[in-house]
């Protein structure tokens, strides 16, 4: 009757050290890299330390190469942050995908329907309100369900992304151009009509806008009221409610918020980077986001390097398979795994493991 | 008018892969495991199979050669495995590492998609062999044999006969699944360790194993899933993102289904119908962008009946209450 | 309090309750062991929860299992239970050690457990709560026929196929004890089964006990209710702060042995008491009537007077609607009727009905609540001191910004002041210890210079210093004219810090006595529904 004897039991760690855990996590990327380059070796047949300058090249390898890189990262970095104080205030909202999108869909039909009607300026103008707004209110949705009848928010914002995806899909078919092509094709590729201006150079307005952005979010998380609310709202309901702060409203306000800069970054994918739009402009960022924003622990600052680590890898695994001729998708294999990994070391960081018998000593010593 | 006759064995083709993932999914999600990597377990299940699959393929001397066993048996096995490999990635992370479920599963996707693409793309370029493109039409005809009299009993043959073993499977599975849960000692079991690990845990009930068993059950039905479309409804060919949101759409149904995945055998065909209305509807052919509203119809459903059943707010009706939480026992 | 008189007035009150005094103790002194700890320790973070207990449990007793709260009882038993694991030392039963690693493991060994927070399963039935976890074919039929023996035999009242969710807090516990009896445990161990029973039901509760006794059972009951242990229990074990201190015959103790092994020395209280200054009155609560979320009235018909400069003492048994009492003052709960009013200096009255605490702070009434779940609603447990000080003050900043500043010299003067043990201001509240919590979240309640102080609980789980810490506080507040409600659960103190005490009773009021003059007894009485009119027998 007498089961086995346990070989180890696992305890929530009283506290860990900054640098202890930042070690665990450094550790948990060099794990990561080295199994991405084994299997990059295997697929490839190629020496490692090639395959690493190659990753490299792909990311920094000329001054372009640079700009692309800093600006897919700002893009995604500005998704993250976007969805941070959802997060924070435990609201999981992976709808960022749709939000983006509908963000993007209002910037494209103010272009495509004001183009004759109005001076650029006003155009561009009315795109930054419209992709604002059309993000914000895609926020909503789920947030007032929420804070009305307590609707799931994971579910509800994830069905929130393919009405978006399909409305954009429909929009697709009514702006075709030219027709039977099924694609939009560049909006106002003779007047540039909405088109953002370039500040320096085609990639450096996205960067700043994410430069801003982020310093902004840090501030409001951490020093203004509203941060404060949310973060209360997070930790404890009861305690919101206890200082007489109203949870529902606090829930809809910073969803506003999140899709709105969700909608932001819409407007910059179809005014600033792409000149159009397709069902497939967000590109998963919308998801991506929700780990890069987790990993940094939802801290605005730490996002800027977690951010950069997946679009690093990312060019880096493109450049790889443009090199042997592979698919372009073995990024994404690439930062399936650096993910794994990253999540699996949050372990580490919070809990311990005691073994039962021998060793007490060792596992007494990691306490302190 | 529609033509039923033609409209609903397609609308069932279609539905197949969603009843697949809905019923891993539920079964997974009554464990208080909320899989978001479901989208990428069913690319790498249909991945895993054409990979076993075109290498048997590429074994046989001619396309006569073909033994039926094999031809199913072989790319089954390695879906299953493919399946399973990815259950065990989720479980570990989320169950053994305590990691946040939503996080690790739309890395599950992105990787699970990725790895589809990836290999769909250059399989042919990493196994050196001289073909043109991933066709496995001698397989794939072994996967869609049709039951016997489909063709000579009419309308009715061709509404119920005239699928293949798999898609007959996948309903099996659905009406197995939805007795266990529902009459069965394991099936109370794994919902009370979905509503109330800690409780579940007091009453001796295994909860890591549950959570482990019914995640890689559920990855291994959802894979099926991704089996049939491309063996059976894409005939063996395989191509980039084709598969597109369907597994999305099968965590849709799971919602939309309540849990059930009976119903989920309707409702499954049901969206699938949605998914091609357009083709049946007289305005299809000149406006082809309502076709796109009517691929949204699913999810705006299923975005109301979750409103829904959240404003009656009857018990009965709700998620698993410990859905997307990890279960620490000593947690104090 | 001398502890003889003490033993006399708690057999009064057995007496006057109906609780049967008669323990029937088995004079067999073949004792055979059922089960024993040896050396058992376990840690949790920084807190020793249990260290190194030792001690044996035999066939055939009750065994009481005494300790204040925080005395590591819970914890010493959900290692018998498998729902914690012990660092250190060994658990034998037939003189063999065993490893309980889990509840399975628990139930293997004969061992059940019910515990205060039920574990049980609201979308269920009863039946499928009962049998959840057993081996076999699912047969609920023949379940709920087997279920409906156990009822009959021990005269329970159970529906076999209600739902969790539709029941009340006494069916539950019934449910959770027939689970127990349903797998026919050996020793059974009970987590202060009575604090939601009516007398009655203990009573009920009691006897089955002594059934289970007479069948050869271990029963381990955790409390920490003197008379309970008198009445029911052969032996009694005694921790303190995790430690073992004794275990010995109820037939050869008394009161006053066991208060001194449980609370280490006998404590006179000698509370101060100062005469209120010039009362007036504050606060006005007329025939309220709450309904609770699950659709049972919490509060009937309440009305009582709060006066300035006074401290009102409300004693009850615990639930019995106490929470939703202040709650309702401050603006927490749904009233379904009456009203409550807050007088002005001037004696102008405002309404605060249907006020939620925002619009009361912005009308400029400052109502201070230390509410019972300190960390669960008082206080942010992963925020630090500061952000925790800055809950009530953050919409003093400018421009939108909060003011760190204030709460920082706030969080400073509390620590300083309230001697908080604590390493910095900017350690999360979470990782002090429970009276030092309690002590950041009085000294926030009061820095904000309320009118009115509303303290559930605010002794629970202290050690003695903190306490009278705690008493001084609430006095300096009374003393400066603040009215103040106290809900307390021990009536030593109720009585000696009091000037009234309120007495609730399943969520009516009882009546309200004057504090210097109150019995103990009678309040006893009348916190049970037993009549206030003591006089009568």
């Amino acid at each position: 009757m007498n089961s086995k004897q346990p070989l180890f039991h696992i305890t929530k760690r009283a506290d860990i050290s900054k640098k202890k855990a930042i070690t665990i996590r450094l550790i948990a990327i060099l794990a990561a890299l080295i199994f991405c380059g084994i299997v990059t070796v295997a697929l490839t047949g190629d020496n490692p330390l090639s395959i690493y300058a190659s990753i490299f090249k792909g990311a920094f390898g000329t001054a372009r190469k640079t700009w692309v890189t800093f600006q897919n990262m700002s893009i995604l970095l500005l998704i993250a942050l976007a969805l941070t104080p959802a997060f924070k205030m435990r609201f999981w909202n992976i709808g960022g995908e749709g939000q983006v999108l509908i963000g993007g869909l209002a910037a494209a039909a103010s272009m495509i329907y004001l183009q004759d009607k109005m001076s650029n300026g006003f155009v561009i103008l009315v795109m930054i309100f419209a992709s604002i707004f059309a993000g914000a209110l895609w926020g909503l949705i789920p947030a007032f369900c929420k804070a009305k009848w307590n609707t799931n928010e994971t579910l509800s914002t994830l069905m929130m992304n393919y009405i978006a995806t399909q409305l954009v899909a429909f929009f697709t078919v009514v702006w075709e151009n030219p027709k039977g092509s099924g694609k939009i094709g560049i909006i106002n590729q003779n007047t540039h009509i909405g088109w953002l201006p370039d500040v320096f150079n085609e990639y450096l307005l996205v960067i700043l806008i994410a430069v801003i952005v982020t310093l902004r979010m840090y501030i409001y998380l951490k020093f203004t009221k509203q941060g404060f609310e949310l973060t209360v709202v997070g930790e404890s309901e009861q305690t919101a409610k206890y200082v007489g702060i109203d949870v529902g409203k606090v829930i809809m306000r910073t969803m506003i918020m999140s899709g709105g800069i969700c909608g932001i970054v819409g407007l910059l994918l179809v005014g600033s980077i792409n000149h159009t739009i397709t069902t497939t402009i967000a590109g998963g960022q919308g998801f991506t986001a929700v780990m890069v924003s987790w990993l940094a622990k939802f801290n605005p600052l730490s996002m800027v390097l977690t951010s950069l680590l997946i679009i690093f890898l990312n060019r880096g695994a493109g450049e790889i398979s443009t090199r042997f001729g592979l698919n372009q998708s073995f990024s994404d294999i690439i930062t399936g795994i650096i993910l794994f990994f990253l999540i699996g070391c949050e372990f580490f960081i919070n809990y311990k493991i005691v073994l039962t018998h021998k060793n007490r000593e060792s596992g007494k010593e990691e306490q302190a | 008018m529609i033509d039923l006759v033609a409209f609903i064995p397609r609308a069932v083709a279609q539905g197949i892969p969603l009843l697949y993932g809905s019923t891993g999914e539920i079964i997974t999600e009554k464990s208080g495991n909320l899989n978001l990597g479901i989208p990428g377990v069913m690319y790498v299940g249909a991945i895993s199979g054409v990979i076993g699959s075109f290498y048997y393929e590429q074994s046989l001397t001619s396309k006569d050669d073909i033994n039926g066993f094999l031809a199913v048996f072989i790319p089954m096995l390695c879906c299953l495995v493919g399946s399973l490999i990815m259950g065990l990635i989720y479980s570990f992370l989320t169950v053994s590492l305590r990691a946040n479920q939503n996080v690790t599963g739309l890395a599950l996707t992105t990787f699970g998609i990725g790895f589809g693409n990836f290999f769909g793309g250059s399989l042919i370029k990493l196994s050196g062999l001289d073909v043109p493109s991933i066709a496995l039409s001698a397989t794939s005809a072994c996967f869609s044999k049709t039951l016997p009299f489909a063709g000579s009993v009419g309308w009715a043959g061709k509404l119920f006969l005239s699928y293949g073993f798999l898609a007959y499977l996948g309903i099996i599975i659905a009406l197995v699944a939805a007795f266990i849960i529902r009459k069965t000692r394991v099936g109370l079991q794994l919902r009370a360790v979905g509503e109330d690990p800690a409780t579940a845990d007091s009453a001796g009930i295994n909860v890591t194993k549950y959570k482990y068993v019914s995640t890689c059950l559920g990855c291994m039905i959802a894979g099926l899933g991704g089996l049939y479309y491309v063996m059976d409804y894409a005939c063996g060919v395989w191509s980039n993102d084709a598969f597109g949101d369907r597994g999305w759409l099968a965590i849709a149904l799971v919602i939309f289904t309540i849990w059930r995945s009976d119903v989920s055998i309707f409702a499954s065909i049901l969206f699938g119908g949605l998914y091609i209305l357009y083709l049946y509807i007289p305005a299809g052919i000149d406006h082809m962008e309502y076709k796109e509203l009517y691929k949204m119809i699913p999810y705006v459903v299923t975005m109301l009946v979750l409103v829904i059943t959240s404003m009656r707010n009857r018990r009965e009706d709700q998620p698993p209450k410990s859905l997307g939480l990890p279960y620490f026992r000593e947690e104090r | 309090m001398d502890g003889a008189v003490y033993m006399v007035a708690v057999h009064t009150l057995c007496y006057k309750l109906g609780i049967s005094m008669d323990t029937g103790k088995s004079n067999d002194s073949k004792k055979e062991i059922a089960i024993s700890f040896k050396n058992v320790s376990k840690t949790f973070g920084q807190v020793k929860a249990s260290s190194n207990v030792s001690m044996d449990i035999y066939k055939g007793e009750v065994l009481s299992l005494l300790g204040e709260n925080g005395s590591g009882k819970t914890t010493l038993m959900n290692m018998l239970s498998g729902i914690y694991y012990p660092d250190e030392g060994e658990i034998i039963i037939g003189g063999e050690p065993v490893i309980i690693a889990s509840p399975k493991d628990a139930f293997a060994h004969g061992i059940g457990m019910v515990h205060q927070h039920f574990k049980l399963i609201d979308v269920l039935t009863a039946t499928e709560n009962i049998i959840l976890g057993m081996p076999g074919k699912l047969d609920l039929k023949n379940a709920a026929s087997k279920i409906k023996e156990i009822c009959d035999k021990y005269s329970f009242d159970l529906d076999p196929y209600k739902k969790i969710y539709d029941m009340s807090v006494s069916e539950k516990q019934t449910v959770e004890i027939v689970k127990v009896l349903y797998r026919g445990a050996d020793i059974l161990i009970l987590d202060e089964p009575t604090a939601v029973l009516t007398p009655q039901e203990t009573e009920k509760l009691f006897a089955v006990i002594r059934n289970m006794r007479a069948d050869g059972k271990s029963v381990i009951i955790i409390t920490h209710k003197m008379h309970e242990v008198l009445a029911i229990s052969d032996r009694v074990a005694v921790l303190r702060k995790g430690e073992f201190i004794g275990v010995v015959d109820t037939d050869r103790t008394n009161i006053k042995e066991m208060t001194d092994m449980m609370v280490g020395h006998s404590i006179s209280l000698n509370i101060e008491r100062p005469d209120p200054v010039d009362p007036k009155l504050k606060l006005k609560v007329s025939n309220l009537s709450v309904m609770g979320s699950d659709g049972i009235e919490k509060l009937h018909d309440v009305s009582f007077d709060v006066y300035s400069g006074e401290i009102l003492g409300i004693a009850g048994i615990a639930g019995c609607g106490q929470k939703e009492l202040l709650e309702s003052i401050v603006g927490l709960q749904n009233i379904t009727s009456g009203n409550i009013t807050y007088i002005e200096d001037d004696g102008s009255e405002t309404s605060l009905l249907n006020k939620d605490p925002r619009d009361i702070s912005d009308m400029g009434i400052t109502l201070s609540f230390v509410p019972e779940d300190r960390l669960g609603m008082g206080l942010v447990g992963d925020m630090d001191l500061i952000d925790n000080m800055m809950l009530r003050s953050f919409r003093n900043g400018k421009f939108g910004f909060t003011n760190k500043k204030d709460p920082r010299e706030l969080a400073k003067s509390v620590v300083e002041e309230l001697e908080v043990v604590t390493p910095d201001i900017s350690t999360p509240v979470r990782k002090l210890s429970g009276g030092n919590v309690q002590k950041v979240l009085v000294g926030r309640e009061i820095a904000a210079s309320p009118s009115v102080l509303l303290t559930a609980y605010a002794v629970r789980g202290l050690d003695i210093n903190s306490s009278y810490t705690i008493y001084d506080l609430i006095n300096k507040q009374k003393k400066n004219g603040v009215a103040v409600v106290f809900v307390g659960e021990d009536l030593d103190v109720l009585l000696e810090l009091c000037d009234k005490i309120m007495v609730l009773c399943e969520g009516k009021v009882s009546g309200i006595l004057d504090g210097r003059t109150a019995e103990k007894d009678k309040i006893g009485m009348m916190m049970t529904g037993s009549g206030g009119t003591i006089d009568e027998q």
